[in-house]
């Protein structure tokens, strides 16, 4: 298994940065959706996987008998998806609002902030 | 001694969920806003006096011991970075309730400034890196909100920007953290400190020291990863520019000094080397881009970029000097950069726009405002007596002692490029005549500016002018701070007990 998750975790990263590059803001969003589970995976990993017991300790015992799991990287994984499902609920509606506005999701087309310099005039700058 | 280094951040969130709850008066929201934010003020100062006093502080939450539980430290670094932070609050509060529509306060305006506030201290706090990423988070989101409150055009197309690529920053800090967790098995940065010294393959601890660089090199705006910060700083309220302006960029930097010192310090020809050359190309390209720009606001997003540069140089020449030229740097540039974007905001209530082109004449109807331009616009681009001439004097002197000419030169070159854009503004919009009709563009357009904007102005300014008349106390906060970055035992000493 421990071989095998690394690669896998390489291979969403991959698609997920794929998508992330297309230049329209939908498929961001799932490249993040897939690059946010892709680190989460890669955190599991890190934390090595052992498939022993549950991280309990018996009682009247101030040390557990056995290697137990790992409890930690769960814990980091779920304050991880935690936010993500936040931020994920934030970029939804802050992707539809600016589709609603700008009425593009083709990030080529975004250029209201920083429109094309003139050209013509002196130092670029323009009378407005 | 606890509660305080927890009341900076309870502080701003009691304050967030205050405001939250309370009916969206728009006087009540703005006096509490201000009441919240002297309070918050007062303890970020009185922790700067009491570590200087007596030196590293740290706390065990929940009494749980380090390296299990979070620790909450304050050394120097940390202390300067959160009296700064109280400092610009205020400010930034205050000059709020002239420039922050009734719209924006019923949507809910001063609560994430607060969490802004609040997070950011907690950035500046945490002894934790997975707190620390938590930290990031909560900023990010009351950052995003702030950035794209009123939903303009512009606003959201740059807050899209923004959020893209501080979105993908922070899941390449959460693949790094793992990562180093995988390796050490621990969050806590003193543990971490300690246990990096043991491991076998220091390769790959490398790695994992460019992830973390490129994942704070993005939110500190170093290059090539700053391309966000000139595409959306410019689009928010002023008030909320100036915020991001003098805070978010500088926890980047903050982050990658504490990291680039007390975690990742064992191969430094490479990775310090690296930021050796990531500082030159940003503080060129940034200038480059601000010399060529005619937006008052786009231009001082640019000289953001430019000045990181030299907060980068010194953590990459890593001496005691440059540290604490570092240091200096941030303190200064955090309360000039905020008041120059101030400032841009009184300029367009006068002028009727951030455009150079359009304004002009503001010297001859509004002097005040002139000679309060004038002492943070020269101090950025260094002139004596100025807070940016010692500061760029440390970092210079910095570098020409470790005999990197090349770097010392890019940045005198640098800083005089900067003074060139600064002069561009000063000649634009205080010298020039108005355009069009002489005299119809003094007559301010939206309502002559309030005391409210010219109150906190006048107090940055009269601190940037403190700091470069009487430089001394705070080189000495810089350097103790610098000490204390380059002896890491101190730091893992407070958190761990000796």
């Amino acid at each position: 298994m421990e071989t095998i998750l690394p690669f896998l975790c390489g291979a969403i990263i991959a698609a997920s940065i794929y998508l992330m590059l297309e230049g329209n803001l939908i498929r961001f969003i799932f490249g993040f959706v897939l690059a946010g589970n892709a680190v989460n995976l890669l955190i599991f990993t890190a934390g090595r996987l052992t498939g022993a017991r549950p991280p309990l300790i018996p009682e009247g015992a101030e040390v557990p008998a056995a290697a137990l799991a790992n409890a930690l990287p769960q814990a980091l994984i779920l304050t991880a998806i935690v936010i993500s499902f936040a931020l994920l609920a934030f970029v939804f509606i802050l992707f539809y609002r600016s589709y609603e506005v700008l009425g593009t999701v083709d990030t080529e087309a975004m250029r209201f902030a920083e429109p094309e310099p003139d050209t013509s005039g002196g130092r670029g700058e323009k009378e407005k | 001694m606890d509660w305080l280094l927890v009341l900076p951040i309870i502080l701003p969130f009691a304050a967030a969920a205050t405001t939250f709850t309370l009916p969206k008066n728009d006087r009540l929201q703005n006096n509490l806003g201000i009441l919240a934010a002297v309070l918050h003020f007062a303890a970020c100062i009185y922790l700067l006096f009491y570590v200087s006093e007596n030196g590293i502080i740290s706390t065990q939450i929940g009494d749980w011991p380090a390296p299990f539980g979070i620790t909450l430290v304050a050394d120097h670094l940390s202390a300067i970075m959160v009296a700064v932070t109280g400092i610009l609050s205020l400010s930034v509060t205050v000059y709020s309730k002239a420039e922050i529509s009734p719209a924006l306060l019923k949507a809910g305006y001063h609560p994430m400034l607060q969490i802004l506030i609040g997070s950011v201290c907690g950035s500046f706090l945490t002894g934790d890196i997975f707190n620390l990423f938590v930290w990031f988070e909560v900023m990010l989101m009351a950052s995003f909100g702030l950035m794209v409150m009123g939903q303009e055009k512009e606003q959201l197309d740059g807050g899209v920007k923004y959020v893209v690529i501080n979105l993908f920053a922070t899941l390449l800090f959460l693949t790094g953290l793992g990562l180093l967790y995988g390796m050490t098995g621990t969050l806590n940065l003193a543990d971490l400190h300690l246990k990096v010294r043991g491991l076998e393959n220091p390769g790959l601890l490398t790695a994992v020291a460019a992830i973390f660089m490129t994942a704070f090199g993005i939110k500190a705006g170093i290059f090539p990863l700053f391309f966000w910060l000139p595409a959306s700083y410019h689009t928010p309220p002023v008030a909320v520019s100036a915020i991001l302006a003098g805070l978010l960029t500088k926890v980047g930097v903050y982050a990658l000094i504490r990291m680039f010192s007390l975690v990742f310090t064992f191969e430094i020809a490479y990775t310090h080397g690296l930021l050796l050359v990531a500082s030159g190309l940003t503080m060129i390209t940034g200038v480059l881009g601000a010399a060529a720009g005619s937006e008052f606001r786009r231009i001082l997003s640019f000289h953001i970029i430019s000045q990181v540069g030299y907060m980068v140089l010194g953590l990459a020449l890593f001496t005691p000097l440059a540290l604490a030229g570092s240091v200096f740097y941030i303190l200064h540039h955090m309360i000039v950069k905020a008041n120059l974007f101030l400032i841009s905001g009184v300029a367009r209530r006068v002028g009727g726009s951030f455009e150079l082109a359009a304004l002009g004449g503001l010297y001859r109807s509004r002097g005040v405002l002139a000679i309060l331009f004038f002492i943070p616009a020269f101090s950025l681009a260094g002139f004596p007596p100025l807070s940016g001439f010692w500061a760029k004097l440390a970092l210079i002197q910095a570098s020409l002692e470790v005999k990197q000419y090349l770097i010392a030169g890019v940045a005198a070159g640098v800083g005089v490029l900067t003074s060139y854009s600064m002069t561009k503004i000063w000649g634009d919009v205080f010298w020039k005549p108005a355009p069009g009709t002489a005299g119809a563009q003094l007559i301010p357009e939206g309502g002559p500016y309030s005391p409210w904007m010219l109150l906190p102005i006048t107090f940055l300014a009269m601190l940037t002018l403190a700091i470069g008349l009487v430089p001394e106390p705070f080189f000495e906060l810089s350097t103790e701070a610098a000490r204390e970055l380059l002896d890491p035992d101190i730091y893992v000493n407070a958190v761990m007990g000796d």
